[in-house]
Protein backbone atom coordinates (compact mmCIF):
# COMPACT_ATOMS: atom_id res chain seq x y z
CA UNK A 1 0.00 0.00 0.00
CA UNK A 2 1.07 3.49 -0.50
CA UNK A 3 2.97 5.57 2.09
CA UNK A 4 0.12 8.06 2.01
CA UNK A 5 -3.10 9.33 3.38
CA UNK A 6 -6.36 7.30 2.35
CA UNK A 7 -10.01 7.44 3.32
CA UNK A 8 -12.52 5.56 4.76
CA UNK A 9 -15.31 4.60 1.45
CA UNK A 10 -18.47 6.01 2.94
CA UNK A 11 -21.46 4.65 0.65
CA UNK A 12 -22.83 8.61 0.60
CA UNK A 13 -19.34 9.34 -1.12
CA UNK A 14 -19.21 6.74 -3.48
CA UNK A 15 -20.88 8.78 -6.79
CA UNK A 16 -18.21 11.60 -5.60
CA UNK A 17 -15.41 9.31 -5.62
CA UNK A 18 -15.74 7.95 -8.98
CA UNK A 19 -16.77 11.11 -11.16
CA UNK A 20 -14.23 13.21 -9.35
CA UNK A 21 -11.27 10.50 -8.77
CA UNK A 22 -9.51 12.76 -5.96
CA UNK A 23 -5.71 12.86 -5.64
CA UNK A 24 -6.10 9.81 -2.45
CA UNK A 25 -3.75 7.19 -1.87
CA UNK A 26 -6.40 4.73 -1.13
CA UNK A 27 -9.19 3.72 0.25
CA UNK A 28 -10.73 1.58 3.06
CA UNK A 29 -13.66 -0.22 3.51
CA UNK A 30 -15.29 -2.16 6.13
CA UNK A 31 -15.36 -6.32 4.73
CA UNK A 32 -18.40 -6.72 6.72
CA UNK A 33 -20.63 -4.31 5.03
CA UNK A 34 -19.65 -5.89 1.80
CA UNK A 35 -20.49 -9.51 2.34
CA UNK A 36 -23.70 -9.87 0.57
CA UNK A 37 -24.23 -11.30 -2.59
CA UNK A 38 -24.12 -9.20 -5.74
CA UNK A 39 -25.45 -5.77 -6.12
CA UNK A 40 -24.74 -1.78 -6.25
CA UNK A 41 -22.03 -2.14 -2.88
CA UNK A 42 -20.33 -4.73 -5.29
CA UNK A 43 -20.34 -2.74 -8.62
CA UNK A 44 -19.50 0.48 -6.67
CA UNK A 45 -16.18 -1.04 -5.28
CA UNK A 46 -15.17 -2.82 -8.45
CA UNK A 47 -15.40 0.47 -9.53
CA UNK A 48 -13.28 2.21 -6.87
CA UNK A 49 -10.53 -0.74 -6.69
CA UNK A 50 -9.66 -0.13 -10.53
CA UNK A 51 -8.54 3.24 -9.49
CA UNK A 52 -7.36 3.18 -5.90
CA UNK A 53 -5.21 -0.03 -3.84
CA UNK A 54 -7.54 -1.03 -0.77
CA UNK A 55 -7.30 -1.89 2.45
CA UNK A 56 -9.96 -4.38 3.70
CA UNK A 57 -10.78 -3.94 7.76
CA UNK A 58 -12.53 -6.03 9.47
CA UNK A 59 -14.64 -5.53 12.63
CA UNK A 60 -16.46 -8.87 13.16
CA UNK A 61 -13.94 -11.62 13.32
CA UNK A 62 -14.30 -11.69 17.16
CA UNK A 63 -9.86 -12.73 17.24
CA UNK A 64 -9.51 -12.22 20.88
CA UNK A 65 -13.33 -14.53 21.38
CA UNK A 66 -13.08 -17.30 23.78
CA UNK A 67 -15.42 -19.40 20.81
CA UNK A 68 -13.49 -20.94 18.24
CA UNK A 69 -13.23 -18.47 15.09
CA UNK A 70 -16.33 -18.34 13.10
CA UNK A 71 -15.06 -20.83 9.96
CA UNK A 72 -18.28 -19.40 7.53
CA UNK A 73 -16.29 -15.82 8.32
CA UNK A 74 -13.09 -16.78 7.32
CA UNK A 75 -14.81 -18.02 4.04
CA UNK A 76 -16.48 -14.84 3.50
CA UNK A 77 -13.32 -12.56 4.19
CA UNK A 78 -11.20 -15.77 1.84
CA UNK A 79 -13.78 -14.53 -0.74
CA UNK A 80 -14.10 -10.59 -0.86
CA UNK A 81 -9.87 -10.86 -0.67
CA UNK A 82 -9.91 -12.98 -3.75
CA UNK A 83 -12.83 -10.45 -5.66
CA UNK A 84 -10.98 -7.30 -4.54
CA UNK A 85 -7.46 -8.40 -3.75
CA UNK A 86 -7.19 -5.60 -0.89
CA UNK A 87 -3.71 -4.71 -0.12
CA UNK A 88 -3.79 -5.27 3.43
CA UNK A 89 -6.43 -7.06 5.21
CA UNK A 90 -6.69 -6.05 9.34
CA UNK A 91 -8.66 -6.87 12.18
CA UNK A 92 -8.43 -6.04 16.11
CA UNK A 93 -7.21 -7.17 19.38
CA UNK A 94 -10.70 -7.19 20.36
CA UNK A 95 -13.90 -9.71 20.86
CA UNK A 96 -17.18 -9.51 19.67
CA UNK A 97 -18.72 -12.98 19.06
CA UNK A 98 -20.08 -14.71 22.12
CA UNK A 99 -22.51 -17.73 22.64
CA UNK A 100 -24.09 -17.45 19.51
CA UNK A 101 -24.70 -13.37 19.32
CA UNK A 102 -22.79 -10.77 17.49
CA UNK A 103 -22.54 -7.60 19.87
CA UNK A 104 -21.47 -5.27 17.12
CA UNK A 105 -18.65 -3.78 19.53
CA UNK A 106 -15.28 -4.32 19.94
CA UNK A 107 -14.53 -5.57 23.60
CA UNK A 108 -11.78 -5.62 25.68
CA UNK A 109 -9.56 -8.54 26.56
CA UNK A 110 -7.55 -9.48 29.84
CA UNK A 111 -4.15 -9.33 29.28
CA UNK A 112 -2.68 -12.51 30.26
CA UNK A 113 -1.08 -15.69 28.80
CA UNK A 114 -4.24 -17.39 28.65
CA UNK A 115 -5.84 -14.75 26.00
CA UNK A 116 -2.00 -14.57 24.52
CA UNK A 117 -2.50 -18.28 23.86
CA UNK A 118 -5.79 -18.16 22.39
CA UNK A 119 -5.28 -14.48 20.15
CA UNK A 120 -2.04 -16.26 18.78
CA UNK A 121 -4.15 -18.86 17.67
CA UNK A 122 -6.52 -17.35 16.20
CA UNK A 123 -4.30 -15.28 14.02
CA UNK A 124 -2.02 -17.63 12.95
CA UNK A 125 -5.85 -19.62 11.90
CA UNK A 126 -6.47 -16.63 9.97
CA UNK A 127 -3.22 -15.89 8.29
CA UNK A 128 -3.10 -19.47 7.35
CA UNK A 129 -6.62 -19.27 5.82
CA UNK A 130 -6.32 -15.72 4.64
CA UNK A 131 -2.68 -17.00 3.25
CA UNK A 132 -1.14 -13.99 3.60
CA UNK A 133 -0.08 -11.93 6.97
CA UNK A 134 -2.51 -10.11 8.77
CA UNK A 135 -2.55 -5.89 10.76
CA UNK A 136 -3.75 -6.13 14.04
CA UNK A 137 -5.42 -3.03 15.67
CA UNK A 138 -4.77 -1.94 18.78
CA UNK A 139 -7.98 -1.34 20.34
CA UNK A 140 -9.53 1.85 22.07
CA UNK A 141 -10.39 0.73 25.82
CA UNK A 142 -12.22 1.85 28.97
CA UNK A 143 -12.01 -1.16 31.23
CA UNK A 144 -9.11 -2.82 32.61
CA UNK A 145 -8.90 -5.95 34.68
CA UNK A 146 -7.48 -7.08 37.19
CA UNK A 147 -6.04 -10.36 35.82
CA UNK A 148 -3.78 -8.53 33.56
CA UNK A 149 -0.43 -9.41 33.51
CA UNK A 150 1.26 -7.99 30.32
CA UNK A 151 0.81 -4.28 29.43
CA UNK A 152 -1.30 -3.90 26.28
CA UNK A 153 2.19 -2.83 24.33
CA UNK A 154 4.15 -5.63 25.65
CA UNK A 155 1.00 -7.92 24.97
CA UNK A 156 0.92 -6.66 20.99
CA UNK A 157 4.85 -7.54 20.94
CA UNK A 158 3.86 -10.93 21.74
CA UNK A 159 1.32 -11.64 19.62
CA UNK A 160 3.76 -9.89 16.65
CA UNK A 161 6.49 -11.66 17.62
CA UNK A 162 4.49 -15.07 17.64
CA UNK A 163 2.24 -14.73 14.99
CA UNK A 164 4.40 -12.69 12.29
CA UNK A 165 1.41 -10.52 12.01
CA UNK A 166 1.65 -6.69 11.33
CA UNK A 167 0.55 -3.83 13.42
CA UNK A 168 -2.50 -1.28 12.06
CA UNK A 169 -1.68 1.75 15.05
CA UNK A 170 -4.39 3.77 15.43
CA UNK A 171 -3.17 6.31 17.16
CA UNK A 172 -6.75 7.94 18.27
CA UNK A 173 -7.37 4.59 20.04
CA UNK A 174 -3.82 5.06 21.58
CA UNK A 175 -4.89 8.65 22.93
CA UNK A 176 -8.14 7.26 23.94
CA UNK A 177 -6.93 4.08 26.12
CA UNK A 178 -3.92 6.13 27.35
CA UNK A 179 -5.93 9.09 28.92
CA UNK A 180 -8.91 6.34 29.99
CA UNK A 181 -5.91 4.49 32.17
CA UNK A 182 -3.90 6.96 32.88
CA UNK A 183 -0.99 6.00 30.77
CA UNK A 184 1.47 8.23 28.83
CA UNK A 185 1.12 7.94 24.83
CA UNK A 186 4.51 8.17 24.12
CA UNK A 187 5.79 5.65 26.39
CA UNK A 188 3.31 3.55 25.64
CA UNK A 189 3.65 4.08 21.57
CA UNK A 190 7.75 3.38 22.30
CA UNK A 191 6.99 0.38 23.58
CA UNK A 192 4.94 -1.44 20.62
CA UNK A 193 6.59 -2.93 18.48
CA UNK A 194 6.77 -0.20 15.75
CA UNK A 195 9.03 -2.51 12.83
CA UNK A 196 5.52 -3.99 12.35
CA UNK A 197 3.55 -1.14 11.83
CA UNK A 198 1.87 -1.47 8.43
CA UNK A 199 -0.56 1.29 8.89
CA UNK A 200 -1.93 4.06 10.77
CA UNK A 201 -5.26 4.97 11.78
CA UNK A 202 -6.49 8.71 12.56
CA UNK A 203 -9.88 9.83 13.83
CA UNK A 204 -12.19 11.61 16.30
CA UNK A 205 -13.42 11.17 19.55
CA UNK A 206 -16.16 12.24 22.37
CA UNK A 207 -14.94 13.39 25.29
CA UNK A 208 -16.98 12.41 28.84
CA UNK A 209 -16.12 11.71 32.37
CA UNK A 210 -15.83 8.80 34.61
CA UNK A 211 -17.50 8.38 37.74
CA UNK A 212 -15.33 10.19 39.28
CA UNK A 213 -15.05 13.65 37.14
CA UNK A 214 -11.79 12.06 35.26
CA UNK A 215 -11.70 12.20 31.32
CA UNK A 216 -12.92 9.26 29.71
CA UNK A 217 -13.03 9.41 26.04
CA UNK A 218 -14.91 7.74 23.67
CA UNK A 219 -13.48 6.57 20.27
CA UNK A 220 -17.19 7.51 18.39
CA UNK A 221 -15.12 8.31 14.47
CA UNK A 222 -18.37 11.21 14.71
CA UNK A 223 -15.60 14.01 14.83
CA UNK A 224 -12.43 15.74 13.22
CA UNK A 225 -8.83 14.40 14.63
CA UNK A 226 -7.80 15.94 18.30
CA UNK A 227 -4.62 18.40 18.20
CA UNK A 228 -3.16 15.79 20.56
CA UNK A 229 -3.74 12.83 18.01
CA UNK A 230 -2.04 15.34 14.76
CA UNK A 231 1.19 15.26 17.39
CA UNK A 232 1.21 11.70 18.07
CA UNK A 233 1.10 11.03 14.06
CA UNK A 234 3.70 13.58 13.38
CA UNK A 235 6.07 12.90 16.05
CA UNK A 236 5.46 8.86 14.55
CA UNK A 237 6.31 9.83 11.12
CA UNK A 238 9.11 11.68 12.24
CA UNK A 239 10.57 8.39 13.67
CA UNK A 240 9.46 5.92 11.46
CA UNK A 241 9.14 7.56 7.79
CA UNK A 242 6.19 8.02 6.03
CA UNK A 243 3.20 5.12 6.92
CA UNK A 244 -0.19 4.36 5.25
CA UNK A 245 -2.07 6.62 7.30
CA UNK A 246 -5.91 6.49 7.21
CA UNK A 247 -8.82 8.74 8.00
CA UNK A 248 -11.76 7.14 9.81
CA UNK A 249 -15.20 8.93 10.11
CA UNK A 250 -18.10 6.67 10.39
CA UNK A 251 -20.42 8.95 12.12
CA UNK A 252 -21.71 12.52 11.43
CA UNK A 253 -19.96 11.74 8.24
CA UNK A 254 -19.65 15.05 6.33
CA UNK A 255 -19.16 15.91 2.95
CA UNK A 256 -16.11 14.28 0.64
CA UNK A 257 -14.19 17.54 0.04
CA UNK A 258 -14.19 17.76 4.39
CA UNK A 259 -12.68 14.57 4.51
CA UNK A 260 -10.15 15.30 1.90
CA UNK A 261 -8.99 18.69 3.30
CA UNK A 262 -8.42 16.10 6.48
CA UNK A 263 -6.48 13.71 4.79
CA UNK A 264 -4.21 16.18 3.17
CA UNK A 265 -3.07 17.44 6.28
CA UNK A 266 -1.93 14.01 7.28
CA UNK A 267 -0.55 13.46 3.53
CA UNK A 268 1.82 17.21 4.38
CA UNK A 269 3.24 15.32 7.30
CA UNK A 270 3.88 12.12 5.11
CA UNK A 271 5.56 14.39 2.54
CA UNK A 272 7.31 16.80 4.26
CA UNK A 273 9.67 13.33 5.96
CA UNK A 274 13.10 13.94 5.50
CA UNK A 275 15.46 11.18 6.96
CA UNK A 276 17.19 11.86 10.03
CA UNK B 1 -14.34 -13.44 34.20
CA UNK B 2 -14.88 -14.98 31.49
CA UNK B 3 -16.85 -13.52 28.57
CA UNK B 4 -20.04 -15.57 28.98
CA UNK B 5 -20.33 -13.40 32.40
CA UNK B 6 -18.80 -10.16 30.44
CA UNK B 7 -21.59 -10.81 27.38
CA UNK B 8 -24.33 -11.32 30.31
CA UNK B 9 -23.86 -7.85 31.37
CA UNK B 10 -23.79 -6.08 28.49
CA UNK B 11 -26.62 -7.58 27.21
CA UNK B 12 -28.96 -7.17 30.19
CA UNK B 13 -27.97 -3.29 31.83
CA UNK B 14 -30.14 -4.59 34.96
CA UNK B 15 -27.20 -6.81 36.33
CA UNK B 16 -24.58 -5.49 38.49
CA UNK B 17 -20.71 -4.76 37.05
CA UNK B 18 -18.98 -8.41 37.13
CA UNK B 19 -15.58 -8.68 38.96
CA UNK B 20 -12.32 -8.56 38.13
CA UNK B 21 -13.15 -5.43 36.13
CA UNK B 22 -10.83 -2.48 37.22
CA UNK B 23 -9.89 1.22 36.65
CA UNK B 24 -6.66 2.90 37.13
CA UNK B 25 -8.38 5.74 39.53
CA UNK B 26 -10.85 3.15 41.23
CA UNK B 27 -13.17 5.12 39.95
CA UNK B 28 -16.94 2.65 39.65
CA UNK B 29 -16.49 0.64 36.37
CA UNK B 30 -20.00 0.68 35.55
CA UNK B 31 -19.66 4.16 34.11
CA UNK B 32 -17.47 2.75 31.79
CA UNK B 33 -19.25 -0.69 30.91
CA UNK B 34 -22.16 1.87 30.25
CA UNK B 35 -19.94 3.08 27.38
CA UNK B 36 -19.95 -0.75 25.18
CA UNK B 37 -23.76 -1.45 26.70
CA UNK B 38 -24.29 1.62 24.95
CA UNK B 39 -22.49 1.17 21.98
CA UNK B 40 -23.98 -2.03 21.35
CA UNK B 41 -27.87 -1.06 22.37
CA UNK B 42 -27.10 2.28 19.86
CA UNK B 43 -25.49 0.95 17.25
CA UNK B 44 -28.21 -2.30 17.00
CA UNK B 45 -30.59 0.61 16.49
CA UNK B 46 -29.24 2.69 14.23
CA UNK B 47 -29.13 -0.07 11.65
CA UNK B 48 -32.47 -1.09 12.55
CA UNK B 49 -33.32 2.44 11.45
CA UNK B 50 -31.68 2.51 8.34
CA UNK B 51 -33.21 -0.75 7.24
CA UNK B 52 -36.79 0.39 8.16
CA UNK B 53 -36.70 4.35 7.24
CA UNK B 54 -40.21 4.66 6.09
CA UNK B 55 -41.47 2.18 9.34
CA UNK B 56 -39.51 4.53 11.49
CA UNK B 57 -41.43 7.66 9.75
CA UNK B 58 -44.38 6.07 9.87
CA UNK B 59 -44.60 5.94 13.74
CA UNK B 60 -42.29 8.52 14.95
CA UNK B 61 -38.65 8.10 16.36
CA UNK B 62 -39.20 7.52 19.77
CA UNK B 63 -42.25 4.73 19.31
CA UNK B 64 -39.58 3.32 16.52
CA UNK B 65 -36.40 3.30 19.12
CA UNK B 66 -38.53 2.50 22.02
CA UNK B 67 -39.57 -0.63 19.80
CA UNK B 68 -35.97 -1.46 18.19
CA UNK B 69 -34.63 -1.41 22.12
CA UNK B 70 -37.06 -4.19 23.31
CA UNK B 71 -35.65 -6.21 19.84
CA UNK B 72 -32.39 -5.40 20.30
CA UNK B 73 -32.42 -6.89 23.44
CA UNK B 74 -34.85 -9.93 22.87
CA UNK B 75 -33.13 -10.88 19.66
CA UNK B 76 -29.59 -9.75 19.38
CA UNK B 77 -27.61 -10.53 16.17
CA UNK B 78 -26.34 -14.08 15.39
CA UNK B 79 -24.06 -12.82 12.37
CA UNK B 80 -21.22 -9.94 11.71
CA UNK B 81 -22.52 -9.19 8.68
CA UNK B 82 -25.46 -6.70 9.53
CA UNK B 83 -27.07 -6.00 6.37
CA UNK B 84 -29.80 -8.52 7.41
CA UNK B 85 -30.39 -7.36 11.11
CA UNK B 86 -33.88 -6.93 11.09
CA UNK B 87 -35.25 -9.39 8.63
CA UNK B 88 -37.05 -10.83 12.11
CA UNK B 89 -38.03 -7.47 13.09
CA UNK B 90 -41.96 -7.91 10.68
CA UNK B 91 -42.69 -10.56 12.80
CA UNK B 92 -41.55 -8.97 16.37
CA UNK B 93 -43.73 -5.65 15.03
CA UNK B 94 -46.73 -8.32 14.65
CA UNK B 95 -46.42 -9.85 18.20
CA UNK B 96 -45.40 -6.25 19.99
CA UNK B 97 -48.14 -5.58 21.74
CA UNK B 98 -47.86 -1.75 21.61
CA UNK B 99 -47.69 -1.99 17.79
CA UNK B 100 -51.12 -3.79 17.54
CA UNK B 101 -53.05 -0.53 16.89
CA UNK B 102 -51.03 -0.34 13.35
CA UNK B 103 -51.90 -3.49 11.79
CA UNK B 104 -50.33 -2.37 8.73
CA UNK B 105 -46.75 -2.32 10.15
CA UNK B 106 -45.75 -5.94 10.18
CA UNK B 107 -46.27 -5.64 6.48
CA UNK B 108 -44.49 -1.93 5.78
CA UNK B 109 -41.75 -3.77 7.39
CA UNK B 110 -41.74 -6.56 5.28
CA UNK B 111 -41.85 -4.20 2.34
CA UNK B 112 -38.51 -2.50 3.58
CA UNK B 113 -37.08 -5.95 3.94
CA UNK B 114 -37.86 -6.90 0.73
CA UNK B 115 -36.59 -3.58 -1.33
CA UNK B 116 -32.69 -4.36 1.23
CA UNK B 117 -33.39 -8.34 0.00
CA UNK B 118 -33.76 -6.84 -4.02
CA UNK B 119 -30.68 -4.26 -3.36
CA UNK B 120 -27.97 -7.21 -2.28
CA UNK B 121 -29.24 -10.03 -3.81
CA UNK B 122 -27.29 -11.89 -6.81
CA UNK B 123 -26.17 -10.20 -9.95
CA UNK B 124 -27.65 -12.60 -13.16
CA UNK B 125 -28.42 -11.48 -16.33
CA UNK B 126 -31.67 -11.06 -17.75
CA UNK B 127 -33.40 -13.25 -20.94
CA UNK B 128 -32.92 -11.98 -24.18
CA UNK B 129 -34.70 -12.22 -27.47
CA UNK B 130 -32.66 -15.00 -28.72
CA UNK B 131 -33.28 -16.86 -24.65
CA UNK B 132 -37.22 -16.56 -25.67
CA UNK B 133 -37.23 -17.77 -28.78
CA UNK B 134 -35.13 -20.72 -28.17
CA UNK B 135 -37.17 -21.54 -25.47
CA UNK B 136 -40.44 -21.42 -27.86
CA UNK B 137 -38.30 -23.52 -30.66
CA UNK B 138 -37.96 -26.28 -28.55
CA UNK B 139 -40.53 -29.19 -28.39
CA UNK B 140 -42.09 -28.05 -24.82
CA UNK B 141 -45.05 -26.79 -25.07
CA UNK B 142 -45.65 -23.18 -23.89
CA UNK B 143 -47.38 -24.30 -20.92
CA UNK B 144 -44.85 -26.33 -19.32
CA UNK B 145 -41.74 -23.67 -19.95
CA UNK B 146 -40.12 -22.39 -16.63
CA UNK B 147 -39.76 -18.72 -16.48
CA UNK B 148 -36.94 -18.30 -13.55
CA UNK B 149 -36.93 -14.45 -11.94
CA UNK B 150 -34.20 -12.35 -11.43
CA UNK B 151 -31.92 -13.25 -7.85
CA UNK B 152 -33.64 -9.84 -6.96
CA UNK B 153 -37.11 -10.29 -7.10
CA UNK B 154 -39.47 -10.45 -4.31
CA UNK B 155 -43.10 -10.12 -4.08
CA UNK B 156 -45.12 -8.66 -0.73
CA UNK B 157 -48.82 -9.52 -0.45
CA UNK B 158 -50.93 -7.73 2.55
CA UNK B 159 -54.11 -7.15 3.64
CA UNK B 160 -53.46 -3.39 4.02
CA UNK B 161 -52.56 -0.73 1.69
CA UNK B 162 -48.92 -1.04 2.51
CA UNK B 163 -47.34 -0.12 -1.13
CA UNK B 164 -49.17 3.04 -1.28
CA UNK B 165 -48.42 3.78 2.47
CA UNK B 166 -44.73 3.39 1.20
CA UNK B 167 -45.21 5.62 -2.04
CA UNK B 168 -46.51 8.41 0.25
CA UNK B 169 -43.42 8.28 1.92
CA UNK B 170 -41.57 9.17 -0.82
CA UNK B 171 -42.90 11.94 -2.07
CA UNK B 172 -43.94 15.20 0.31
CA UNK B 173 -46.87 15.93 -1.89
CA UNK B 174 -48.21 12.43 -1.56
CA UNK B 175 -47.59 12.17 1.96
CA UNK B 176 -49.78 15.49 2.74
CA UNK B 177 -52.80 13.18 1.88
CA UNK B 178 -51.73 10.45 3.62
CA UNK B 179 -55.23 11.13 5.58
CA UNK B 180 -57.44 10.32 2.24
CA UNK B 181 -55.62 6.60 1.83
CA UNK B 182 -57.64 3.57 2.90
CA UNK B 183 -55.06 1.75 4.83
CA UNK B 184 -57.55 -1.26 4.96
CA UNK B 185 -57.28 -2.17 1.24
CA UNK B 186 -55.31 -5.21 0.62
CA UNK B 187 -52.57 -4.54 -1.82
CA UNK B 188 -49.44 -5.99 -3.53
CA UNK B 189 -46.05 -5.56 -5.24
CA UNK B 190 -43.38 -7.14 -6.81
CA UNK B 191 -39.82 -5.58 -5.87
CA UNK B 192 -36.50 -5.83 -7.64
CA UNK B 193 -33.48 -3.85 -8.70
CA UNK B 194 -33.14 -2.01 -11.54
CA UNK B 195 -29.93 -0.09 -12.41
CA UNK B 196 -28.49 -0.82 -9.13
CA UNK B 197 -31.54 0.59 -6.88
CA UNK B 198 -34.62 -1.26 -5.19
CA UNK B 199 -37.75 -0.83 -7.60
CA UNK B 200 -41.70 -1.54 -5.71
CA UNK B 201 -43.85 -1.91 -8.53
CA UNK B 202 -47.46 -1.56 -7.42
CA UNK B 203 -49.12 -5.19 -9.13
CA UNK B 204 -52.75 -6.84 -8.87
CA UNK B 205 -53.63 -9.72 -6.79
CA UNK B 206 -52.80 -11.95 -9.91
CA UNK B 207 -49.75 -10.56 -10.67
CA UNK B 208 -48.12 -11.53 -7.34
CA UNK B 209 -49.50 -14.79 -7.35
CA UNK B 210 -48.13 -15.58 -10.63
CA UNK B 211 -44.26 -14.05 -9.08
CA UNK B 212 -44.87 -15.95 -6.31
CA UNK B 213 -45.72 -19.59 -8.40
CA UNK B 214 -42.28 -18.51 -10.57
CA UNK B 215 -40.57 -18.42 -8.03
CA UNK B 216 -41.04 -21.47 -6.83
CA UNK B 217 -40.22 -22.66 -10.04
CA UNK B 218 -43.93 -24.01 -11.02
CA UNK B 219 -43.99 -24.08 -14.99
CA UNK B 220 -46.32 -21.12 -16.57
CA UNK B 221 -49.46 -23.05 -16.75
CA UNK B 222 -49.44 -23.98 -12.89
CA UNK B 223 -48.45 -20.44 -12.20
CA UNK B 224 -51.00 -18.87 -14.20
CA UNK B 225 -54.17 -21.21 -12.91
CA UNK B 226 -52.95 -19.78 -9.20
CA UNK B 227 -52.90 -16.42 -10.37
CA UNK B 228 -56.02 -17.09 -12.19
CA UNK B 229 -57.54 -18.79 -9.11
CA UNK B 230 -56.61 -16.11 -6.77
CA UNK B 231 -57.64 -13.50 -9.35
CA UNK B 232 -60.66 -13.19 -12.16
CA UNK B 233 -59.04 -10.75 -13.57
CA UNK B 234 -55.78 -12.36 -14.13
CA UNK B 235 -54.11 -11.05 -17.41
CA UNK B 236 -51.47 -13.80 -18.42
CA UNK B 237 -49.86 -11.76 -21.42
CA UNK B 238 -50.05 -8.62 -19.65
CA UNK B 239 -48.53 -10.03 -16.68
CA UNK B 240 -45.26 -12.09 -19.16
CA UNK B 241 -44.80 -8.16 -20.58
CA UNK B 242 -44.44 -6.50 -17.26
CA UNK B 243 -42.16 -8.97 -15.71
CA UNK B 244 -40.00 -8.57 -19.20
CA UNK B 245 -40.17 -5.28 -19.42
CA UNK B 246 -39.46 -4.68 -15.50
CA UNK B 247 -36.31 -7.19 -15.99
CA UNK B 248 -37.81 -9.50 -13.75
CA UNK B 249 -36.77 -12.58 -15.99
CA UNK B 250 -33.46 -13.88 -15.66
CA UNK B 251 -34.49 -16.95 -18.05
CA UNK B 252 -36.83 -19.01 -19.82
CA UNK B 253 -36.32 -22.83 -20.20
CA UNK B 254 -38.12 -26.12 -20.85
CA UNK B 255 -38.62 -27.84 -17.17
CA UNK B 256 -35.45 -29.78 -15.74
CA UNK B 257 -37.24 -33.50 -16.48
CA UNK B 258 -36.14 -35.77 -13.50
CA UNK B 259 -35.32 -39.41 -14.91
CA UNK B 260 -35.84 -42.23 -12.35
Amino acid sequence: MPARAGLGLKPQHMSDVLTQCPDIGFFEVHAENHMVAGGPLHHLLGCVRERYPLSLHGVGLSIGGEAPLDEAHLRRLHDLIERYEPAVFSEHLAWSSHGGHFLNDLLPLPYDSDTLHRVCNHVDQTQCHLRRPILLENPATYLAFSSSTFSEADFLGEVVRRTGCGLLLDLNNVHVSCTNHGLDAEAYIDALPLHAVGEVHLAGHAVDEDAVGAPLLIDHHGSPVDDAVWHLHERLIARLGPLPTLLERDNNVPCLATLLSEAARAERTLMHWTPA
Amino acid sequence: MNQTTLAAALLDPGLPCPPGLTTWNGSDPTRRLAVHRNNIVVSLIDALSATFPVTRQFVGDDFFHAMARTFVHRQPPTSPVMAFYGAALPDFIASFVPAQALPCLPDLARLEMARLHACHAADAALVSREDIGAALATDTPICELVIACHPSVQVLRSAHAVVSLWAAHQDDALLEQLGELDVTRPESAVVLRQAGDAVVLPVPLGVAVFTQSLLHHRPLAHASAEAQASDQHFDLAAALQLLLTQGAVSSISPPIRHTP
